[in-house]
């Protein structure tokens, strides 16, 4: 701390906090699952929607969304090996120290769906972030009406979480729906994109709380779908995606238009975005 | 606090006692034909006579290359911060207006201590503007002079310097100064006739609107020509962030030691202007289009930046950009009368 601000109690807002890795698992060729517990024994104090900033010692930090509802132990991250952090967390395991600063950023409006139906649409690595949702209302059953997740995915071998999709499938307070872009010897089941769900969600879409988190082109598509079907703007959220270097709102990476992803996102009210272009 | 007078030769007597008393020191000093701060090792290579510095004295509040961290592989973060005191000599209003801009964007919401570590351990000494640059335009940003942020407060009154001191850490620097005397009535008015003459005269491009008016005007020029006319020629160097006394966006990178055992994680510039800087992992662009990051710049500030520091527009019109810039486009008075003009 430095001599002026340690008078103040201030904290350095770029410090991590030591964390270790319970458990690794690839869940496909590309994506790592891991868990992860703070080394103070604090809960990481998350709600789902919000993300942490990773460090890896000598190579660097990167933003993830957190993967698990904040009712399980420890928490849960899923990494895409695209670049150099990633790259290295791949290369980690049970054990292996890294640093984690957040939570940052807005959540998923938990209390204001209560008793609502929810209806997940998910694309591809999608499923990552909503899966803290998910399951947070899996682990309150009670306090939400109907759920249902759609899925969709490149092809067969990208598919995540199979078994927990399985076991969410298997309930019947929760109606799963998958498909797949590109049809696969092994698949029987709906091919097609995400989008050629929709038609089949048996609820009102009007009035349900609709959560939607996938790559770039998937959101054009599917809000394009919602507002032909005339559901209201204020009902649907988004999940976005941007750079991000500090978290807190100073370093100007994940800026769209005005707004700064990492502090009144990465969840966002679509109504919100209406009238900044460069959201989606 | 108070309104003194020094005269040129006692003022300069006073910064020769300043650095043989082993303070840290930045003066503004001549570099050929230009100027720039610097670390001042003799009151004669002082130049207050100045018109602009190559780079505005952010640098000293968020240095080109920052270490925020250290770290042991594999063991713990530690924060890094200087607690080296530091004396600016020589700020120009428009630059103290966009350090007290910057003072409220570091604190405000998230604190960062990085930041207002070296700003607290920072001694001010602005000066009026003695020369004006060619390209400033601070009398049409209502940054031409200064009141505020400052410790102290310099102006050239011809036969020495009207000197007010605005807090404790200014009124120490003074304190004892040879042949320091209560400014009289006419050094006051002298001054006030400085910073007249500098709210005309320091407006070598004229805003055609109140700086007021520009984040209205821009709700309705999203779509404007001007984007793309401009950009066309843009080469994305980012010459006008780095100049930028306002731009404060920042890269964080991680460096290891060759065997691996320490390193240190810390934060450079970053432009907006700048091909990359909203790509992410994937290699996905979020703003792929030249004109979508010229128009950003703008946006920034006169819009984004302002919405966050009560209004204030985050352009001080110290002209660098315009200067910096080789295809001669980033004025942004021309960018604010065209759009004035056509949006009427």
């Amino acid at each position: 701390m430095c001599d002026c601000c340690s008078v103040e109690k201030k904290k350095d807002i770029y410090l991590p906090e030591p964390a270790t890795i319970n458990e690794c698992q690839m869940l496909n060729g590309t994506e790592m699952y891991m868990h992860i517990g703070l080394d103070s024994g604090n809960p990481l104090g998350h709600m789902p929607g919000q993300f942490v900033e990773v460090s890896v010692v000598g190579i660097g930090e990167a933003p993830l969304t957190v993967s698990s509802s904040p009712t399980q132990e420890g928490f849960e991250i899923v990494v895409r090996k695209v670049g150099r952090v990633s790259g290295a967390l791949h290369a980690m395991k049970p054990g292996d120290k890294l640093g984690i600063r957040g939570p940052f950023g807005s959540m998923y409006p938990i209390d204001e769906m209560k008793g609502r139906n929810l209806v997940f649409i998910c694309g591809g690595i999608g499923l990552v972030p909503q899966r803290a949702f998910i399951n947070y209302v899996l682990d309150n059953r009670s306090d939400y009406g109907e759920v249902v997740i759609l899925q969709g995915t490149k092809c067969y071998t990208d598919r995540l979480f199979c078994d927990e999709i399985g076991e969410w499938s298997a309930r019947d307070d929760v109606t799963v729906l998958e498909t797949i872009d590109l049809p696969h010897e092994q698949w029987s089941g709906n091919v097609g994109v995400v989008t050629t769900l929709i038609p089949k969600i048996n609820l009102d879409l009007k009035t349900a709380g609709i959560l939607v988190c996938g790559p770039p082109i998937m959101y054009k598509f599917v809000l394009m779908s919602l507002m032909e079907l005339e559901v209201p703007m204020q009902n649907v959220f988004l999940n976005l995606e941007r750079r991000m270097k500090c978290g807190v709102g100073k370093c100007g990476h994940c800026q769209i238009n005005g707004l700064y992803v990492c502090q009144s996102g990465p969840v966002y009210r679509y109504s919100e975005l209406a009238g900044v272009p460069e959201a989606i | 606090m108070g309104i003194s007078k020094l005269s040129k030769t006692d003022f300069k007597k006073f910064v020769d006692g300043l650095l043989s008393s082993g303070k840290m020191v930045m003066g503004v000093q001549a570099q050929g034909e230009r100027f720039v701060f610097d670390v001042l090792k003799s009151a004669d290579d002082l130049r207050l006579d100045y018109d602009v510095t190559i780079l505005p004295p952010k640098k000293f509040l968020l240095p080109q290359v920052e270490t925020l961290l250290t770290y042991t592989i594999p063991a713990e973060y530690k924060s890094q911060y200087d607690n080296g005191q530091m004396i600016l000599l020589g700020v120009h209003p428009y630059d103290m207006v966009a350090i007290n801009q910057l003072d409220i964007l570091f604190s405000q919401d998230e604190y960062d201590t990085h930041y207002m570590c070296r700003r607290r351990n920072m001694t001010i000494v602005a000066c009026d503007v003695a020369k004006p640059s060619k390209n400033v335009f601070a009398a049409s940003m209502g940054t031409a002079t200064v009141h505020e942020g400052y410790d102290v407060l310099l102006t050239d009154i011809g036969d020495g310097y009207v000197i007010e001191t605005a807090t404790d850490k200014g009124e120490s620097l003074f304190k004892g100064a040879a042949g320091l005397a209560k400014a009289s009535s006419g050094d006051e008015a002298a001054r006030k006739a400085v910073w007249d003459k500098n709210k005309v005269e320091l407006n070598k491009h004229p805003l055609k609107c109140k700086p007021s008016d520009i984040p209205a005007l821009l709700e309705k020029a999203y779509t404007h020509p001007v984007w793309e006319e401009k950009a066309r020629t843009c080469f994305s160097c980012g010459s006008c962030n780095t100049t930028c006394p306002t731009c404060y966006c920042f890269d964080v990178q991680d460096d290891v030691s060759w065997d691996r055992t320490t390193g240190k994680r810390y934060r450079t510039w970053d432009g907006c202007l700048l091909e990359n800087f909203a790509t992410v992992a994937g290699n996905h662009n979020f703003r792929k289009a030249r004109a979508d990051r010229f128009r950003h710049r703008l946006y920034r500030k006169g819009k984004y930046v302002p919405s966050k520091i009560g209004g204030q527009i985050a352009c001080v019109g110290c002209g660098r950009c315009i200067g910096a810039c080789i295809p001669d486009i980033a004025n942004p008075v021309a960018i604010y009368n065209r759009l004035a003009e056509d949006l009427k």
